[in-house]
């Protein structure tokens, strides 16, 4: 009976270090670092930052079938133009480190991140002028 | 010489129904390959507008792009347009074997076995209008867009290589290693399968494609690019008066790149 | 106790049991490195390239999946023909058709390019494309095998085992149809393009996948110390050597009507003739070996079980040659774009491809074989798939009921 109690007693101590322990390293920030969000050429981007973090990667799907199948270019969205003001300044790139802009935030949240297998993740290698949009 | 443009619709049009018959059976919606894709993100994306006002140009139907080739202004030895078609789709000799490196367009050097008589050529995607890549290809990853350029969606390409094993002109070439120096504007990386995409980055820009544009710099004028089903241009002017031929007609593909002098 | 009901029982398992199964993993593990290599680098490090596209992974994968449409033959010589002395072993059939199609496929789907892209492909379906429609039939093949080992092994469901024991037949003979029109609808490529290709694979099927199910009945029975009677082994050597004979008349006529086409003259004289390396694997592997020694053996008067055996080791040594030379010799041949004219570029133009299977590729190929065999041995244990006794008063008594 006595030690029934003492036990109960016990697991609400550890519990209670537990949580407060946790709580703790939610404060000031958690075991793993942020993810830098660092604009690097801020300006307007093409929709409101809640909607950009959420749904970014459908407008993309989006738009990339549209752009291979139908051959519609100079859209709004573009892989590319995401690209032109997210990329470091240091490296050109938003791959490299946890400090570039895509690779912060899919190593936060641990999606891997497929475009850059075959996409170019660093800015200024654009010949013709992709941001500029359709000449006739 | 010529085959007529339409020769191989009706098999196509046969299997498709086919296909779609036993579709349905199985309790599938079918769509055209990539237009699901398309069905798909829509419903995703009512949030915000993608298109802005600048976007004009989108594939048409009512062109169908191509090539004429005239073999006997096609230098023996110049690669001006081997290498225009490397700067311009960022196409460097790979870390492996020579064997698995890509080449989107290469110079053939052709010598008739009973004459001797010498040709030279390049070789590239033809651009068929019933391309067997297309029909072989598992996903619907090899695709041909409604003007005519047969494309590869690296977003659907699995790496399977049967359209290596199916295309009679060797125009494929598989992505055997890493990539980092691609053109923004022509993605291409490891574990796909590529091709001459007949610069449809530039073709969209109202620009023609690079090996044409090199040819022409180097006073060949070898290479014609243009709209084959508008017969006010160049290309179909001259289709219409000067014998052209298609490499492997008997196969009935209705290549879009047609070559003279062979 | 005539007409008592055959005892199914697992096998027992004990140390030799264990070092078989970690060889397996030994295997499996190679299997998985060299997965991950190619994964990592591309396959920049395995023999294949822009001319040979289909190398070392492909041979193992399609001798695999074809051997599992015939590793089926017993099981459908049961249900299907009605041939009860068969019965007894339509389990173990069924389950080595499943081991064997799952081999083959681990390794051909570890091949892709784009490996992860797994769901692209489960999604995405072109139904002009043969491989689109393969992945319906393999998958099929899965589920109605699977049932009908069910229906088999479950005592209630036995009455419907022969209905399933029908549809797995009709089921593979099209899962087949569809592996060899893989390479038959190859229009370009002059080793191919061949309706022939179709009926061709499923003869040798037969022989490839009653070889294999010979060796494993035979091993299973030793292992477990079931003696073997004559009186099956004696029947399916019959019918083995009826496949091989078979096999070897769907070659002759494959080649003898390509020699009919002029344009087929160069690749029929390579593969024939002077394809090196082809020609040897033609002659000595798939023809020598893979046909007439196994028919020597299983023919000559005084055939002993050992004989017979000896005849499915070299059945399966010739199909692994009669799988190189289908689809790398088919390959080495270069496409003739310009009859007529002799053409040479950058790009192997005109010029015979050469392969080298590296040592990655053989590993995946052979990971796939574990794989298959690694089902096999575990299922021995944990299901009721093998007869108590295998000698001939057993299955004779069944037989005579």
């Amino acid at each position: 009976m006595i030690s029934t109690v003492l036990s109960r007693l016990g697991l609400a101590i550890v519990l209670g270090f537990g949580l407060s322990a946790w709580a703790a390293v939610a404060a000031d920030g958690g075991r793993v670092p942020k993810p830098v969000v660092k604009i690097e050429r801020p300006g307007q981007c093409v929709a409101p930052p809640e909607v950009i973090r959420r749904t970014h990667m459908d407008l993309l799907v989006h738009q990339r079938d549209r752009t291979v199948h139908l051959g519609e270019r100079g859209a709004k969205i573009s892989l590319n133009g995401c690209i032109a003001c997210h990329a470091s300044k240091t490296t050109g790139s938003v791959l490299g480190s946890n400090e570039n802009f895509c690779q912060s935030c899919h190593a936060y949240v641990a999606v891997k991140l497929d475009c850059f297998e075959c996409h170019q993740p660093k800015t200024g290698l654009i010949k013709s002028a992709v941001t500029a949009g359709a000449k006739p | 010489m010529s085959e007529p443009q339409k020769s191989g619709s009706g098999r196509r049009d046969f299997l498709g129904a086919t296909a779609a018959a036993t579709a349905a059976g199985l309790g599938f919606t079918v769509l055209a390959p990539g237009m699901q894709l398309i069905k798909f993100a829509e419903a995703n994306t009512n949030t915000v507008n993608t298109a802005s006002a600048a976007t004009t140009h989108t594939a048409s139907a009512k062109v169908r792009w191509g090539m004429l080739i005239d073999t006997t202004r096609c230098a023996t030895g110049c690669t001006d347009c081997v290498t225009a078609c490397a700067t311009e789709n960022a196409i460097q000799p790979g870390s492996g074997r020579p064997g698995q490196s890509s080449q989107w367009i290469r110079k053939i050097e052709l010598k008739e076995q009973a004459t001797g008589r010498e040709i030279s050529l390049p070789m590239m995607c033809q651009h068929c209008a019933d391309a067997p890549c297309v029909d072989v290809c598992p996903t619907g990853a090899s695709f041909k867009r409604a003007d005519g350029i047969v494309l590869v969606d690296r977003h659907s390409c699995i790496g399977c290589r049967y359209c290596m094993m199916a295309c009679p002109y060797k125009a494929r070439s598989f992505v055997h290693e890493e990539l980092t120096q691609q053109n923004p504007e022509v993605p291409r990386g490891k574990g796909c399968v590529e091709s001459c995409t007949l610069c449809v980055h530039r073709v969209d820009k109202g620009q023609e494609p690079a090996c044409v544009e090199a040819c022409s710099k180097g006073d060949h004028t070898a290479m014609l690019f243009g709209d084959l089903n508008d017969p006010a241009s160049e290309i179909a002017k001259r289709i219409a008066t000067t014998a052209t031929s298609q490499v492997r007609a008997d196969l009935r593909l209705d290549p879009g790149v047609r070559f003279q002098g062979i | 106790m005539a007409g008592a009901a055959i005892t199914f029982r697992e096998i027992e398992g004990r140390h030799g049991y264990y070092g078989l199964l970690a060889v397996c993993g030994i295997f499996l593990a190679l299997g998985a490195y060299a997965y991950f290599q190619m994964e990592h680098y591309g396959h920049i490090i395995t023999g294949m390239d822009n001319q040979i596209v289909w190398g070392m992974p492909h041979v193992f994968a399609l001798f695999l999946i074809v051997a599992a449409s015939g590793a089926l033959n017993v099981a459908s010589t049961a249900s299907v023909f009605g041939k009860s002395i068969y019965k007894p072993l339509a389990p173990l059939s069924a389950l080595l058709a499943l081991a064997l199609m799952a081999g083959g496929l681990a390794v051909l789907m570890l091949d892709l390019g784009r490996s992860d892209r797994m769901i692209v492909a489960a999604t995405h379906y072109n139904f002009k494309s043969m491989f689109s429609l393969n992945v319906f039939l393999y998958t099929g093949f899965f589920t109605i095998v699977g049932i009908y080992l069910w229906f088999m092994l479950e005592r209630r469901m036995n009455p419907w085992s022969k209905a399933a024991g029908v549809a797995a037949f009709i089921w593979r003979l099209t899962l087949t149809t569809g592996t060899g029109s893989v390479f038959g609808l190859l229009v370009a490529r002059e080793a191919y393009q061949s309706a022939l290709l179709a009926p061709m694979f499923i003869v040798l099927s037969f022989a490839y996948g009653t070889a294999l199910f010979l060796l494993t009945l035979a091993a299973a029975s030793a292992a477990s110390k079931r003696p073997l009677g004559d009186a099956i082994t004696g029947r399916l050597k019959n019918l083995l050597a009826t496949f091989v004979a078979a096999s070897l008349y769907f070659v002759a006529i494959f080649h003898l009507t390509n020699l009919y086409y002029m344009r087929n003259h160069g690749v029929e004289h390579f593969i024939l003739i002077n394809g090196g390396i082809f020609t040897g694997l033609f002659w000595i592997g798939q023809i020598a070996i893979g046909g007439i020694l196994p028919l020597l053996l299983l023919l000559l008067p005084g055939v002993t079980l050992s004989r017979i055996l000896t005849a499915c080791v070299a059945i399966v040594i010739g199909g692994l040659a009669q799988m190189y030379v289908t689809i790398i010799g088919g390959q080495a041949w270069p496409l003739d774009m310009f009859p007529g004219y002799t053409a040479s570029s950058s790009f192997f133009d005109g010029v015979i491809h050469s392969y080298a299977p590296s040592l990655v590729e053989i590993l995946l190929g052979l990971g796939g074989v574990a794989i298959a065999a690694s089902i096999v041995i575990v299922a021995l244990k944990l299901l009721r798939l093998l007869p108590e006794k295998l000698d001939n008063a057993t299955l004779d008594l069944h037989h005579a009921k």
